[in-house]
C-alpha cells in the first residue's frame, strides 16, 4: 500500500457502448428477475453485470455459484452465457471449493444470503475463508428469510423488529468480523443502494487473489423494510457511513489523478489494477486488522452502518497455490496424465507379495 | 488406577457377553463348540494327529501396545511359506489400553473367511485373559505370558508359560522399547511351536523394516531369543504345524482399503475429498500416499487435489462441485458420513452431477460399533436422500473387486452423470486378504457424454437435460467451454430439458420419467451378478460383498457334511437385473445371506420382484464380527431339515 500526493481521485472515464472484448453490457445480463419489485438484490445483480462488463470478463470464463434462498436465485439473473450452479442451502462454499480445485482458471462468483451464509452455512463459509478459496463471495444481507416469509436470520441486529412486531434479542453474527478472524484478505461491506461504491468494490473483489467477501446490506422490500428494522432502505440510507471514497482503476487505464498526501491511498491488485481510497471523516487504514476488528465491534455496539473496504491483507496463498496444482484444469487432464503406467502397478504388486 | 482398570474390564467383559448372547440366539448354539473342521492328518514335519495348515491363531494384546507389526510378521511368514492365510484385526474404538485381538487363519484349502474356533492362543493381555483362555478350543495350544499364569485354570488345553518380561531384558536394553519388542518374542515362540522356518520369519522382518536396518536388527534378535528360548525350554508336540506349501506363489496380501485406493489411482481420480472416519480413513490415507508417489509431474506439480473437509457434508460438496466442473471426484466415508451426505446425494441424482462415494460400512445405527463390520447401509445407499431417488451401488466381494470397482465407479459416475456408491465394509477394507495380483486396466477411462466447443458447433441446439439418444442420459458441457451454446444453469429445483426453471406438472413428470429411464439403462451396464458355484439341486444362495468367502466355504461344508449342493449367485451391483430374477425363479428356494438385521437386500429384491418374495429366505448375521461359514451352513441345513 502506498500513499502519494494527489488532490482528487480521477473522474470515471466515460464507459463505451462495448467493452474491450467488443461485448455490450446487455451480453452480461441473465434471465429476468422473479424477485419482488424493489428488492435490493436486483440492484446488486445490476452492479454485478456492470462490474463484469467493465472488467472485460469473458462470460464463459465465469462460474456462478449459489446456495438456496432469494439471493441465491439471482445467479440466474446475470451472465446468461456463464455456467451457473444453484446448489444446496448453506453449502455453496463447499461446492465452490470443489469447483476451484477442479478448474482454478475459472473466475468464481458466489452469491449467498444471510440465512444461507450466517445461519445454515456458517461453518462452511468460515472453512472456505480459512482455505482461501479463489472466489468473490457476496452476501446479500437483509436480516430475514424471504422465501419462507420473514423469519429472522442470524444477522438480524439486537433489538430489531420483525414485521409482526417481535424483537430479536440476540446479538447478530457479523460475517465481516468472522471473515477477518479467519484470515480473509479482502473484506468489504456495502449497501445495495450505494451503486457506485458497490460496483467499485465488486470490481476490486473480483480482481482479488483468494477469497474476497462483500457483505451487502440489501433490504427485503416485503418482509423487512418497516419501522424498527435495521435492514430497511430508510435505516440504511440514514445510517450509512462510508469509511472512504473508493475508486477502481483497471490495469489498462492510466492513473491520471494526483494525490494529496495523507488523504489518498493507492493499493495495487495482482492483475495490475488499483484501488484508490480517499479519506472521508475517519482516518481509516484497511490494512490494520486489529483496528478493523475493533471498529466492527464498535459498529455493532453502537449500531453504526459502516461501509467500504474494511480489511485488505496480503501474503496468504490461495488454496490452489497451496496445493501446487498443474497449470491446466484438473477437470480436463487426459488419461495419459492421470493414469500411472502398468509398470507402476507391477511395482506395487511386487511390494505386496 | 486400580478401580479404573476394573471398570474397563467389567465393561469389556459385559460387551463380550452381549456379543455372545446374540450369537447364541442367532445360531442356536455356542459358535466355538462346533468341531467338524480340523480333521487330524499326518504331517511330514509333524506326527500322526497333527493339524497341518488349518489353524486359527489368535493373539490377544492391548490396544496401542504396538503388536500390529509383530502380528503382520507372523501373518506374512505363514504366507511366505506358501500357506493361504488371512488376518483379521479386532480392535476397540480406543487409542490405548483396551483389548485387541488379531486372528490369523491359515487354511490349506484357501478358506480365508472368519472362523470362531481358536486353535492357538497367544495371551498377553490381563484385561481379556480370562475370556480368552475360556474360548480356546479343547485341546488347543496356549502361549501364556508368565505374568498371567494365575489365570490358567483349564486342564484341557496345552499351555506354554513364557517369561516374556525376563526374555525382553536380554534382547532389548532400552526400557522404552521393551513393550514393543516383547511382541516380536511371541512371534519367535509361536514360530517354534508351529514348527515354522525361522529364516522365513527373519525374511519377513527384513521386508517390513527394509528402510530401517536398526529396527530390523532389534526385531530379528527378539524373534531369535523367543525361538531359542522355546526350543530349550518347551516341548513341541507338533499338535499344530505350519508346513511349507506352494499355494501362495505369485499372490499378494492386501487390505481392501488399499485396493480401493489403487483402483481410484488407476481410475484417474483428480479430486479427493474426505473427513476421517473409521473404517474408511485408510482408503484416503493410502490414496494420498499413492498420489504423492505417482501423480506428480516432473516439475513437482500435482495432477490431483486431496482436501480434508470439515465434515462429510463439505466432503460431498467438494465432490459435487468438482464433478460439475468435470473432475473425476470421489470421497470415502462410513455410515454416519452417508447420513450427512444425503442432501447432496439427491442433488447429484436430480441435477445429474457425477460423484463417487466409497462407503466402508461399519456397524450402526448411530455411532454403533465403529470398529465392527456390517452390511447395514445397502438400503440407505440405494435410496439415499429424499423424494424418488435411487443410486447405482457397486458391491465388491473381494479386494480384487475393491480395485476394479473403485475404477469403474468413476467411469459409471461420468457415464450416467450421477452419484455412484461403492459399498465395501470393515472386514473387507481393514483386514488382510490374499489375492492374485491386480492387472492394469484394459479399457480407457469413460468420460461420458461431454460436449466440447467443437461438438457444439455441430449441434443445432444444446438441451442439458434432453434425451437425445433415447437412453435417458443427457449431454453436458463443462464450465469454461468457450461457445455461446455451452452455458446452462444447474439447479436442484424443477427444470425443463433446456435446464430452465419450471414448476409445471408436465415438465416435472417428464424429467422424473427420463431419470427412471436412465436408471433402467444402468441395469445393463453395472457389474453383472456372477454364478460363483453351480450346484446340482434346486437350492439357491444369493450373497454379496464380504460374505463371499464364507458362502463358498459353507457350500463345501454343506456338501461334505450333508450332501447338500446349492448354486450360488453373487450380486455385485444395484440396480438389479433379469439374471437375478431368473435365478430366483429357477430355484425352489433361495437363501439370501446378509450381514444386517433387517434383510435389506431381500427387501430390495422383494420390491423389485414381488412375485418371487416368498421364495427368498434370509440368512442374517449382525453381531459385528465377520460372518463365518458355520453360521450359514447351520441355518441352511436346519431350514432344509438336514441339520
Amino acid at each position: 500500500m502506498s500513499a502519494t500526493t494527489a488532490p482528487e481521485t480521477p473522474a470515471p472515464a466515460k464507459v463505451p457502448a462495448v467493452n474491450r472484448l467488443g461485448l455490450a453490457q446487455a451480453v452480461y445480463k441473465g434471465s429476468p428477475s422473479t424477485l419482488c419489485t424493489g428488492c435490493g438484490h436486483d440492484s446488486i445483480t445490476n452492479q454485478i453485470i456492470k462490474a463484469m462488463f467493465e472488467l472485460d470478463v469473458e462470460p464463459h470464463h465465469v462460474a456462478k455459484l449459489s446456495g438456496i434462498g432469494c439471493s441465491s436465485k439471482t445467479t440466474a439473473y446475470f451472465l446468461g452465457q456463464s455456467h451457473g450452479f444453484n446448489s444446496v442451502h448453506g453449502r455453496m462454499a463447499a461446492v465452490a471449493t470443489g469447483v476451484n480445485l477442479a478448474n482454478s482458471n475459472l473466475m468464481a462468483i458466489g452469491v449467498s444470503g444471510d440465512g444461507d451464509t450466517a445461519s445454515i452455512g456458517l461453518g462452511q463459509f468460515l472453512h472456505m475463508v480459512r482455505r482461501n478459496v479463489q472466489i468473490c463471495y457476496i452476501i446479500e444481507n437483509n436480516g430475514v428469510y424471504g422465501l419462507t416469509k420473514g423469519q429472522f436470520s442470524a444477522t438480524a441486529d439486537k433489538g430489531s423488529l420483525q414485521k409482526k412486531g417481535d424483537s430479536n434479542e440476540m446479538f447478530p453474527i457479523d460475517c465481516c468480523a468472522l471473515a477477518i478472524e479467519m484470515g480473509c484478505e479482502f473484506v468489504a461491506r456495502s449497501f445495495s443502494g450505494d451503486y457506485k461504491q458497490l460496483c467499485t468494490l465488486l470490481k476490486a473483489g473480483l480482481s482479488h487473489r483468494g477469497t474476497a467477501m462483500i457483505d451487502v446490506v440489501s433490504p427485503c422490500i416485503t418482509f423487512n423494510n418497516h419501522e424498527g428494522s435495521t435492514k430497511s432502505y430508510k435505516f440504511a440510507k440514514d445510517h450509512e457511513e462510508a469509511l472512504h471514497e473508493i475508486g477502481f482503476v483497471s490495469s489498462h487505464e492510466p492513473i491520471t489523478a494526483e494525490y494529496e498526501e495523507g488523504t489518498t491511498t493507492k493499493i495495487e491488485l495482482p492483475d495490475g489494477a488499483h484501488i484508490i481510497l480517499k479519506k472521508l471523516h475517519r482516518d481509516y487504514d484497511p490494512s490494520d486488522k486489529a483496528n478493523a476488528l475493533e471498529l466492527l465491534a464498535k459498529a455493532r455496539d453502537e449500531r453504526l452502518f459502516l461501509t467500504g473496504l474494511l480489511y485488505m491483507g496480503k501474503g496468504q496463498a490461495p488454496m490452489v497455490e497451496q496445493k501446487n496444482l498443474v497449470d491446466e484444469p484438473l477437470a480436463t487432464l487426459p488419461q495419459s496424465r492421470v493414469r500411472p503406467s502398468p509398470e507402476v502397478l507391477a511395482q506395487v504388486m511386487e511390494s505386496l507379495k | 488406577m486400580e478401580s479404573i482398570s476394573n471398570i474397563k474390564r467389567i465393561h469389556w467383559i459385559y460387551q463380550l457377553k452381549i456379543v455372545k448372547l446374540i450369537l447364541l440366539s442367532h445360531n442356536g448354539k455356542k459358535p466355538m463348540s462346533s468341531s467338524t473342521l480340523n480333521q487330524p492328518e499326518v504331517a511330514a514335519t509333524g506326527k500322526k494327529g497333527s493339524v497341518v495348515n488349518d489353524i486359527v491363531i489368535q493373539i490377544a494384546t492391548s490396544n496401542g501396545s504396538g503388536s500390529q507389526s509383530a502380528n503382520n510378521i507372523l501373518l506374512r511368514s505363514i504366507f511366505n511359506m506358501g500357506v493361504p492365510v488371512s488376518g483379521k484385526n479386532l480392535f476397540p474404538s480406543n487409542i490405548q489400553g483396551l483389548p485387541t485381538w488379531f486372528t490369523i487363519r491359515a487354511s490349506k484349502d484357501g478358506w480365508t473367511g472368519a472362523r470362531r474356533e481358536i486353535d492357538v492362543l497367544i495371551a498377553m493381555n490381563v484385561e481379556s485373559v480370562v475370556d480368552d483362555i475360556r474360548d480356546l478350543r479343547p485341546g488347543g495350544m496356549l502361549i501364556l505370558n508368565s505374568e498371567l499364569k494365575q489365570y490358567l485354570t483349564r486342564t484341557d488345553v496345552k499351555a506354554h508359560i513364557v517369561p516374556f518380561n525376563e526374555l525382553v531384558v536380554q534382547c532389548c536394553p532400552e526400557v522404552k522399547l521393551r513393550k514393543l519388542v516383547t511382541n516380536m518374542i511371541y512371534v519367535g515362540v509361536a514360530g517354534f511351536l508351529l514348527s515354522m522356518d525361522i529364516e522365513e520369519i527373519k525374511k519377513s522382518i527384513d521386508k517390513q523394516f527394509k528402510t530401517k536396518p536398526k529396527v530390523a536388527d532389534l526385531n530379528r534378535n527378539a524373534v531369535t531369543v523367543g525361538y531359542n528360548w522355546a526350543s530349550e525350554h518347551l516341548v513341541n508336540d507338533h499338535d499344530y504345524v505350519i508346513e511349507r506349501d506352494h499355494k501362495t506363489e505369485g499372490k499378494i496380501l492386501i487390505e481392501g482399503n488399499m485396493a480401493t485406493a489403487l483402483g481410484a489411482l488407476y481410475g484417474g481420480v483428480t479430486v479427493v475429498a474426505w473427513y476421517p472416519i473409521t473404517p474408511s480413513s485408510s482408503v484416503c490415507e493410502n490414496l494420498i500416499e499413492l498420489l504423492r508417489h505417482y501423480r506428480h509431474d516432473p516439475d513437482g506439480k500435482a495432477t490431483y487435489a486431496v482436501l480434508q473437509a470439515e465434515d462429510e457434508i463439505a466432503s460431498i460438496g467438494f465432490v459435487v462441485g468438482a464433478g460439475w466442473t468435470g473432475a473425476r471426484a470421489m470421497t470415502a466415508t462410513s455410515g454416519p458420513g452417508i447420513s450427512l451426505m444425503s442432501e447432496f446425494a439427491g442433488l447429484s441424482y436430480f441435477a445429474e452431477i457425477p460423484a463417487v462415494i466409497v462407503d466402508v460400512q461399519r456397524m450402526g445405527p448411530s455411532t454403533g460399533l465403529p470398529t465392527r463390520t456390517c452390511q447395514g447401509d445397502i438400503m440407505k445407499a440405494y435410496y439415499l436422500s429424499h423424494g424418488d431417488c435411487k443410486h447405482i451401488v457397486l458391491i465388491p466381494g473381494s479386494v480384487q473387486e475393491c480395485y476394479e470397482f473403485a475404477m469403474e465407479s468413476l467411469n459409471l459416475a461420468e457415464r450416467f452423470q450421477t452419484l455412484v456408491l461403492m459399498l465395501s465394509d470393515l472386514d473387507l477394507g481393514m483386514n488382510n486378504w490374499m489375492s492374485d495380483p491386480f492387472k492394469p486396466p484394459t479399457k480407457d477411462m469413460d468420460r461420458g457424454k461431454v460436449l466440447t466447443a467443437e461438438d457444439l458447433d455441430k449441434v443445432k441446439q444444446f438441451g442439458r437435460y434432453a434425451d437425445v439418444d433415447g437412453d435417458g442420459i443427457p449431454y453436458r458441457t463443462l464450465p469454461g467451454t468457450k461457445h455461446p451454446k455451452a452455458a446452462f444453469f444447474t439447479r436442484g429445483t424443477g427444470h425443463t430439458a433446456a435446464a430452465t426453471y419450471s414448476e409445471k406438472a408436465e415438465d416435472w413428470k417428464v424429467n422424473m420419467d427420463r431419470l427412471a429411464k436412465k436408471f433402467a439403462t444402468a441395469r445393463g451396464m453395472v457389474p453383472a451378478p456372477v454364478i460363483e458355484h453351480q450346484g446340482k439341486g434346486d437350492v439357491g444362495i444369493i450373497a454379496y460383498g464380504s460374505s463371499d468367502v464364507a458362502v463358498k466355504e459353507s457350500l463345501s461344508q454343506m456338501k461334505a457334511e450333508k450332501g447338500l449342493e446349492a448354486t450360488y449367485l453373487r450380486i455385485r451391483a444395484l440396480p438389479t437385473c433379469d439374471a437375478i430374477r431368473d435365478f430366483i425363479t429357477s430355484k425352489r428356494v433361495t437363501y439370501l445371506v446378509e450381514q444386517n438385521r433387517d434383510a435389506q437386500m431381500a427387501s430390495i429384491l422383494r420390491a423389485e420382484y414381488p412375485e418371487l418374495a416368498a421364495k427368498l429366505v434370509s440368512v442374517l448375521h449382525y453381531d459385528g464380527m465377520p460372518i463365518e461359514a458355520r453360521t450359514i451352513s447351520d441355518h441352511i441345513l436346519k431350514f432344509e431339515k438336514k441339520a
